[in-house]
């Protein structure tokens, strides 16, 4: 089936500004790609398709002629995934072939409807396993997106912070499921042993909501990290939070838990044997303290 | 016979447990534990599993144990120096050791069971 080949090739002027011409009222994005660009792209492809049909025929795709226009189309289709294409764009790129393709067999072969139909078949049917090719790099592109965005997620929200000497801080944001809690659950006690903290804030101002799945979770972190050594104080409940984990009938009574973090904080300040207090001089340099105290009195 | 050391420091068991904990080990541990609060009178167990890395549901239940048995002896138990992995395998099996006390490090577990044997045994029962 060399006849694809040598029509390709020897008219791949027109073909390229035909293919461009049918992909511009749908697909060309002039915002994310540039004409010459796109032109580039093109022509490489047709190239590249030529030189398969020649080698491995356009029955095998999986043959060693296709290498390069494999490897060609999924690393346009992984580029055009980070740049923001829509899957539609994508698979139409390759798609939109068809019919300046197809308008150049019927010109050449025209008078043989065998060979023609036999043509068109087979070009189909290599266009269709090109597009499929393309989709699937872009869905293995934006798959691999979305993990890495997964893992800088996880990696994100689990922050560890020492407030004082043998005090720590885990606030937590978003909702606690059970990867996360994991995460959450093995930095906390890391972190645990690393500092040799007695006390750790759990803060969770920033989980949407506790159910009973994310008391559960919690309840863990809390309890192994009681196996350690350590005691746990959660924070930064919430009037409605309160209310849901009472109407839930959720046990946390063994748990110390407090409005803010600055409560919770001060609570492990006093259970660690310190205190705040303001110096003389801060309540000197500044004239309204003494204003306040006055008022106070 | 392969066996966990039961050290005397005054009123205080130390064990440190260094090997893999096998079933035969622990239960003799067991009974070796009980002797000696019996026979020294001790009040406080010590039990560091600081280099202890691999845990199942026989080695909570006989820690569990311990305390337990020893709190009938009047001694108290305080489990120091758990690895972050073995404290998140056993609350995954479930078992939370409600009975033992725990502490960071084998300095701040005597620190708890010194302060509880003065203060227990002298203050407060001055002020009881």
């Amino acid at each position: 089936m060399n006849d694809l080949a040598e029509i390709i090739s020897q008219n791949e002027d027109r073909l390229r500004t035909e293919w461009i011409r049918t992909m511009s009222s749908s697909v060309e994005r002039a915002d994310l790609i540039s004409k010459a660009e796109m032109n580039e792209q093109c022509g490489s492809i047709l190239k590249e398709i030529v030189e398969g049909v020649k080698t491995s025929g356009p029955e095998n795709l999986s043959g060693a002629g296709w290498n390069g226009t494999r490897e060609l189309l999924s690393s346009i289709s992984a580029s055009r995934a980070r740049q923001g294409f829509s899957p539609t764009d994508v698979a139409t790129f390759v798609l939109s072939l068809k019919q300046p393709l197809f308008v150049l067999i019927r010109d050449k072969m025209g008078k043989s409807p065998d060979q023609l139909f036999e043509t068109v078949w087979s070009s189909t049917r290599l266009l269709d396993s090109l597009a499929l090719i393309t989709t699937e790099a872009y869905t293995a592109t934006r798959e691999e997106l979305i993990m890495r965005q997964q893992q800088e997620l996880l990696e994100l929200s689990t922050p560890v912070v020492k407030l004082w000497d043998g005090i720590l801080a885990l606030p937590i944001i978003g909702t606690l499921d059970s990867a996360r809690t994991q995460v959450v659950m093995e930095s906390l006690l890391q972190a645990v042993v690393a500092t040799n903290s007695r006390y750790a804030i759990i803060d969770i101002t920033g989980v949407p909501t506790v159910d009973t799945l994310v008391a559960q979770h919690l309840l863990k972190t809390i309890t192994a990290a009681r196996l350690m050594g350590a005691e746990c104080i959660i924070s930064g409940v919430r009037p409605q939070i309160a209310q849901t984990i009472v109407h839930l009938g959720i046990n946390l009574e063994d748990v110390i838990t407090k409005a803010k973090l600055s409560d919770a904080f001060g609570l492990a300040l006093q259970r660690s044997g310190r205190a705040v207090v303001k110096t003389a001089a801060a309540a000197a340099a500044n004239p309204l303290s003494g204003l306040f105290g006055k008022r106070e009195e | 016979m392969e066996r966990i050391p039961v050290l005397r420091m005054g009123s205080l068991l130390l064990i440190t447990i260094q090997v893999d904990m096998h079933d035969k080990l622990a239960l003799q541990l067991q009974d070796d534990v009980t002797e000696r609060i019996s026979d020294w009178g001790s009040t406080g167990v010590l039990i560091d599993i600081s280099s202890l890395e691999i845990v199942d549901s026989f080695i909570g239940r006989m820690l569990a144990n311990i305390a337990g048995m020893s709190r009938v002896l009047g001694a108290e138990t305080v489990v120091v120096g758990m690895q972050p992995a073995v404290a998140i395998t056993l609350v995954e099996l479930g078992m939370s050791l409600t009975g033992v006390r725990t502490a960071l490090s084998v300095e701040a577990g005597m620190e708890l069971l010194y302060g509880n044997s003065i203060t227990g045994s002298e203050d407060e029962r001055t002020e009881a």
